[in-house]
């Protein structure tokens, strides 16, 4: 196997050539997005420089308390990501069954693939568990995201048919069952949109990373394709059960809408 | 079937003692913003009263499970509402949701027929006019093996001949039935021409705190 090519410090300050190319561009464009630009920039940079630094200590340190704490700090920041990129305004109720469902659903995955598919050794082993953790729990915050969207959404916007639906004597599950379906449809269709593309339109981070690190492009794939699978799960596992749990949150006691 | 007492709903509906029969037509008139489809949706359990009881068969409407009281006392809201799909699983959602036997096509074909709605099953029925989606609405509900039957003005999209045709068909079949209808009328002469009692919103409707639009 090829080691990887090393990348000098000198090297990598010329690939900012191409922000400056960028930065040109809007300036004589006079389109306003230096600033933007910039700060992108620099948090990208220090971002991974930080995390670079920070999985170096782990990586030398493999303890099984420090993949379990980036564990927790992924999961807090992807539900708090999910609140903040929903436009419409959660309850209270609705907010805890997406920290729920968020976490029962990507841990379920997670562990399902540290201990049956890959079988990382130890189980917590650094190298393995943060990446996937990472990658599992990225896809589900977008689901779910999605899924929010397309439930209060529903829920607004086809009032009326689940009003109607409820006054004939549909249980609340029934009469919601229309939104919740289409909900489910707009959170899934990118991961499977993804594995459509998957290899043809683009090669994905992972599989390039694995490439670049030496390995051959048969044990990439490999890893690719359970990737792949673990995040369908992921996804729709943490989605079904926000929706599953999430359309109870807009009635009450007496099976009427709350909104 | 229905009992009232010291009915309170925010500032829209005040009432100190209303009964009504089974087996009868009543009609609600009153003008708009007395509170008539209010009234409806609590008989149906979509809204909770804040003061008083309502009681259906003797028992409290809120200590029943809504779900199987609305399945009992079916409700037709006031826009018609049309699920997407034909013609057919419009008539059918209600049984459906309700857990019903389904109906046969010839049973439907015939409905259609008796309320001047001459579609077929297979139609998309989200292409249907405003009046054509009220026959349908209404069919759907007719379907229903229910008890009560709360009608929120459902001919209101209908022409004259139309709603009378429509209304002969109802009454006649609810009669048959012994079952019992609330229906929310504008049209005096509806209230007039089939119901068995008019229950007048100003009458039944304390005073003090009556809400007008």
């Amino acid at each position: 196997m090829n080691e990887m090519l090393e990348i000098t410090i000198w090297q990598l300050v010329s690939a900012y050539i191409f922000i400056v190319i960028l930065l040109a561009i809007v300036r004589w464009r006079k389109i306003p997005r230096e600033k933007e630009i910039v700060i992108a920039t620099l948090r990208m940079t220090i971002q991974l420089v930080l995390v670079g630094y920070l999985l170096m200590f782990i990586f030398e340190n493999e303890k099984m308390i420090y993949s379990l704490i980036v564990l927790t700090i992924m999961e807090t920041f992807a539900v708090y990501n999910i609140f903040k990129r929903t436009k419409q305004k959660l309850s209270k109720d609705l907010k805890k069954i997406i920290a729920l469902s968020m976490v029962s659903g990507t841990l379920f995955a997670f562990i399902y693939f540290d201990f049956v598919v890959v079988q990382f050794s130890p189980w917590y082993d650094p190298r393995y568990f943060i990446p996937i953790a990472g990658m599992l729990i990225g896809n589900s915050m977008t689901g779910i995201t999605l899924g929010v969207s397309a439930l209060v959404e529903g829920f607004t916007s086809r009032r009326k048919e689940v009003e109607a639906a409820l006054m004939l004597g549909a249980t609340p599950n029934k009469a919601s069952q229309g939104i919740v379906n289409h909900a489910f449809d707009s959170a899934i269709l990118p991961t499977i949109n993804s594995m459509v593309g998957m290899g043809i339109v683009f090669l994905p981070g992972m599989m390039t990373g694995v490439i670049l690190s030496g390995a051959g492009p048969l044990d990439a794939i490999k890893y690719q394709i359970a990737i792949m699978l673990g995040i369908t799960g992921s996804v729709s596992l943490s989605v079904i059960l926000f929706l599953y749990l999430g359309y109870k949150t807009f009635f009450n006691k007496y099976a009427q809408l709350k909104l | 079937m229905f009992e009232i007492q010291n009915l309170k709903y925010k500032d829209i509906l005040d009432i100190n003692i209303l009964e009504l029969e089974s087996g009868k037509v009543f009609c609600l008139f009153g003008e708009s913003g007395s509170g008539k489809s209010t009234l409806l949706k609590i008989f149906n359990g979509m809204l909770t009263p804040d003061e008083g009881v309502v009681r259906y068969k003797k028992e409290k409407i809120t200590q029943l499970d809504p779900v199987e009281l609305r399945k009992e006392v079916v409700m037709l809201g006031q826009d018609p509402v049309v699920f997407e799909g034909t013609v057919r699983d419009n008539l059918l959602a209600g049984l459906r949701f309700s857990g019903e036997n389904e109906v046969t096509d010839q049973e439907m074909s015939s409905l259609l027929k008796e309320l001047h709605l001459e579609k077929e099953l297979d139609e998309d029925a989200t292409k249907l006019s405003g009046g054509e989606q009220q026959r349908l609405a209404f069919g759907r509900v007719l379907l229903m093996n229910a008890n009560v039957y709360l009608m929120d003005e459902p001919t209101s999209a209908l022409d004259e001949g139309t709603e009378t045709v429509v209304m002969d068909y109802f009454t006649k079949n609810i009669k048959k039935q012994n079952k019992t209808v609330i229906m929310v009328t504008h049209s005096k002469e509806i209230s007039e021409k089939y119901s068995d009692r008019i229950i007048y919103m100003d009458e039944i409707l304390t005073k003090v705190g009556v809400h007008h639009e």
